[in-house]
């Protein structure tokens, strides 16, 4: 290396030296991916107090009286609304898309560190925005996450006023700041590859990342325009969404309108968006489980296609959510057919999760142990969506607990399992320091037994019939006294659970400092993020020498090898040269990944 | 270790639970019976994949948990197996999926001697309107709701003049009688739902909806609203009473008809 590229180097980087420029007015990716992070979970902790509050109320009905109804269906929307967007879907995409996507393929940062600079503070504003409702007249809106009109924007639903415009506003922007980045993720997936780094190279996660994106970059518009049409109904009166209604007696201006076109478009964006959270988790935990069973991920090509196949079939699977909603009833075959068809890839992705578990050296880290706990958890969900999509069964549990329980183990806390396994295995290389361990393992059984305790039985509501978005059940006939026995106990877990995150987030403070030091590959890794010349990686991540790949991300437990691990930029060794020679000798030439070392981006 | 133990227990608890809590379908007071088969062959199914992966995982971790010395093997993929599984799992969904939309079938066609009643919803209570003599319900719509005309009938449509309204009291209707429900609502959504009746829909403005059952044993029975609908919303239910048809006889005759309710009001106004 001649010192004429270290010059080009540092003059390429000028790495910002202002605590300014480098802390909070940052364009590096990692920086930013944490300021992501850190404001998802302010957010998330909202919502999960907000989850508190509810079931206090469900579980000790009337006993807390500043729960009344319409403080109840406001902490149900601003929950449901706060977890699914603001959380999930800005810490997968926003964190951990920001962090890894560029360490991961090998690049230097995002192709555009100011755009995504900007992503981040529209993003925070987005969530300024939200937080506002909670303190104008009237309050958050109370019109449940689905925000369907008319309900949504009439005078019967509590934030009526200005809590419905500034969900709006927010959801706007929030937009807005997720097209900045999400177009980041892809341009810099597709050309800002390392030598070497091919498509079918790229690490899983990568690709959960990548799909995930795209897809968001297809969803979210039909959100954007219905948020809009939505407002411009409140504001100026269109009517949009709005038939003839004679409202708590008074008629109204409206007229023409269809409330069904709204839950079209809310559902082919929603859908996705359950994917859109659903697909980078499914990456991520892909990796967790192979580097930490010292085995290649089972299938890898398998499970590329398979992500794809869920991206594509999730655009025309929608209306699954509407059996019951009025639609030509029709329409319900189809989308039966479509939703079970899906199941498939969902459930070649599964089987590959565990088979990648047999015969594997299983080390039973907190990573890992979080990974097995998803697959747990998000086969239950999994399978309980085959309920709630084969349309006629749908029609008894629709809009019943069987359906709060349902999305909360496959989208709530499935990927939830995942961020925690993700963060206990990153956060060394993020922070130079590994979380404590005991917290971790207090933080892991609490989470996951409690969790399933609250949700598994709850399907089981589902099937006695109990309603969602019910303030209280008590005077309902059918529904017997043990019933409420049972939301006790549910609350009970819940605050258990809640105060177990609390712990986390102690763990993350208290090991920032104290936490022991982490080497740079703790976890014996081979993707790229680990092989960096520092922890924690510097501007620019790659020092002066950009990294060359020679295989995938899986190669561990090569026989032949000297280690359990190759890293993705280890040259062909002297044992492989004699296997790509004689292709005859064996079935594992054909491993994925091993094509040709063409050019990956630049 | 401990976690392969604990998913061993898991699968146990949920199995066992699944026997023996207190928790299940409330008694079937409608046809729809073949929905809950539809539902239990679902529950079946993905029963058995639940225990089958988790136990998997189970042995998996207990087999191969990290021991000093221990390799993994290097078996990246293995396509014979992934075909066998994706086979496998085709066939699952399909025996899931075809009875499914066979009563699905039923679900959406009502038979032709189906007799039809509306229900009418608003923020928070339900009405109810019955054909008269003709047979047919008249034409309403929400432009037409006034004092007078809670439901919205069209004043000029001579069908609707002998149509029964049940305003703000219990609908009853006839053991054994498969009926279909029409849906209306004059503000936002609601849903219609029936727990022991399984079947439900959604009301929406602006559009008549519809679903049908047939009730096979008498009783009083709550309507719960199943569509978030505002604040009210929890408090939303009415009654429908499932009775024989002497009663029910008896009670209709007991029923105002849309022209006699508008001759009423006419006789309070020149009072
Ligand atoms: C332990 C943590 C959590 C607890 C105790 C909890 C509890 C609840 C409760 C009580 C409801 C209202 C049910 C009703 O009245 O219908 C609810 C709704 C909801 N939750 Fe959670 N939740 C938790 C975590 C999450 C997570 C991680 C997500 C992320 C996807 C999530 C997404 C939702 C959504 C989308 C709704 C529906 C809101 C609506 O009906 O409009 N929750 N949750
Ligand atoms: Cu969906
Ligand atoms: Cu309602």
């Amino acid at each position: 290396m001649t010192d004429e590229t270290a010059k080009d180097y540092d003059a390429e980087m000028h790495e910002p030296t202002h605590f300014f420029t480098k802390y909070i007015w940052s364009q590096d990716h990692k920086v930013i991916a944490v300021q992501y992070s850190i404001t998802a979970m302010a957010i998330g902790l909202v919502a999960l107090v907000l989850s508190w509050l509810m079931r206090l109320q469900l579980g000790f009905p009337g006993v807390f009286d500043f729960i009344d109804q319409e403080a109840y269906y406001q902490y149900v929307t601003m929950h449901g609304m706060i977890m699914v967007i603001y959380l999930l879907t800005a810490f997968f995409l926003g964190g951990f898309g920001n962090y890894l996507i560029p360490l991961m393929v090998g690049a230097r940062d995002m192709v555009f560190p100011y755009l995504n600079m900007l992503s981040y503070w529209v993003y925070l504003l987005a969530v300024l925005v939200l937080v506002a409702s909670f303190f104008v007249t009237g309050g958050p809106t109370g019109a449940g996450w689905t925000l369907y009109p008319p309900q949504s924007i009439l005078p019967g639903t509590p934030g009526y006023d200005g809590g419905i415009i500034l969900m709006l506003v927010s959801l706007i922007i929030f937009i807005v700041a997720f097209t900045m980045g999400g177009l980041n993720y892809v341009t810099t997936i597709l050309q800002a590859r390392a030598r070497g780094m091919t498509l079918m190279r790229m690490p899983l996660s990568v690709w959960g990342i990548f799909v995930a994106t795209f897809m968001g970059l297809l969803a979210f518009p039909a959100l954007f325009v219905s948020g809009v049409m939505l407002l411009l109904d409140r504001v100026i009166g269109t009517s949009f969404f709005m038939p003839e209604i004679v409202s708590l007696g008074e008629p109204l201006a409206y007229g023409g309108g269809s409330p069904l076109l709204f839950q079209h478009l809310f559902w082919f964006f929603g859908h996705p968006e359950v994917y859109i959270v659903a697909l980078p988790a499914f990456g991520i935990v892909s990796d967790l489980l192979s580097v930490h069973a010292r085995k290649a991920i089972f299938g890898y090509r398998m499970m590329v296609w398979a992500l794809l196949a869920i991206g594509v079939l999730s655009f025309i699977v929608w209306a699954h959510h509407m059996y019951v909603s009025g639609m030509d009833p029709a329409f319900g075959y189809f989308f039966a057919v479509t939703t079970l068809i899906i199941a498939v890839p969902t459930a070649i992705k599964v089987y590959n999760w565990t088979l990648t578990l047999w015969k594997a050296d299983i080390h039973l880290t907190i990573p890992m142990m979080f990974a097995i706990a998803f697959i747990l958890t998000f086969v239950f969900g999994g399978l309980t969506g085959l309920f709630l999509g084969n349309v006629v069964v749908d029609v008894p549990l629709s809009d019943t607990y069987f359906v709060v329980a349902h999305f909360h183990m496959v989208m709530g806390v499935a990927p939830i399992l995942v961020v925690f396994g993700a963060i206990y295995h990153w956060y060394p290389k993020i922070t130079g320091r590994m979380l404590h361990e005991g917290m971790g393992k207090v933080h892991f059984w609490v989470t996951f037994l409690g969790t399933y305790a609250i949700y598994f039985p709850m399907h089981y509501l589902g099937f006695v019939g109990v309603p969602r978005r019910y303030y209280d059940y008590e005077d309902i006939e059918f529904i017997p006294d043990s019933v409420a026995d049972l939301n006790m106990a549910i609350t009970i877990a819940a605050l258990v659970v809640g105060a177990a995150q609390l712990m986390f987030i102690y763990n993350l403070v208290w090991s920032l400092i104290w936490g022991k030091k982490a080497d740079s590959n703790p976890w014996k890794a081979n993707s790229l993020e680990w092989q960096t010349p520092d922890t924690p990686p510097k501007h620019g991540n790659w020092g002066v020498e950009m990294p060359t790949v020679y295989r995938w991300a899986y190669d561990f437990s090569v026989p032949g090898a000297a280690e359990d691990y190759m890293p993705q930029n280890m040259p062909p060794q002297p044992f492989e040269a004699h296997r790509a020679a004689h292709p005859e000798e064996g079935p594992e030439e054909d491993k994925p990944g091993e094509d040709k070392p063409e050019e990956g981006g630049t | 270790m401990v976690l392969a133990i604990i998913l061993v227990v898991l699968v146990i608890i949920t199995v066992v639970f699944t026997f023996v809590s207190p928790w299940w379908f409330t008694p079937l007071a409608s046809n729809w019976g073949t929905i809950d088969d539809a539902l239990i062959i679902t529950f079946v199914i993905t029963g058995i994949v639940f225990v089958a992966v988790t136990l998997f995982m189970a042995l998996a971790i207990f087999k191969f948990h990290h021991k000093p010395g221990r390799r993994a093997t290097f078996e990246p993929e293995n396509k014979k197996l992934e075909w066998w599984l994706t086979g496998l799992t085709t066939v699952g969904i399909i025996a899931m999926l075809a009875p499914g939309l066979v009563v699905w079938a039923q679900y959406i066609n009502p038979p032709a001697e189906a007799r039809a009643f509306e229900a009418v919803g608003q923020q928070w209570s339900w009405n109810f309107r019955l054909p008269g003599q003709d047979g047919e319900l008249g034409q309403a719509a929400t432009r037409f709701v006034s004092g007078d005309n809670p439901l919205g009938l069209d004043p000029q449509d001579p069908l609707g003049r002998d149509d029964i309204i049940i305003e703000g009291d219990d609908m009853h209707i006839l053991l054994d009688q498969p009926v279909i429900v029409y849906l209306r609502s004059l503000d936002v959504l609601h849903d219609f739902y029936v727990p022991q009746f399984r079947a439900k829909m959604d009301l929406v403005p602006g559009m008549v909806t519809y679903f049908w059952f047939t009730p096979i044993r008498t009783g009083e029975f709550e309507i719960l609203c199943a569509e978030l609908c505002g604040v009210g919303h929890s408090q939303m239910r009415g009654i429908v009473i499932v009775e024989e048809a002497a009663a029910y006889q008896l009670w209709l005759a007991d029923q105002l008809t849309f022209a006699e309710m508008m001759a009423e009001q006419e006789g309070d106004k020149n009072d």
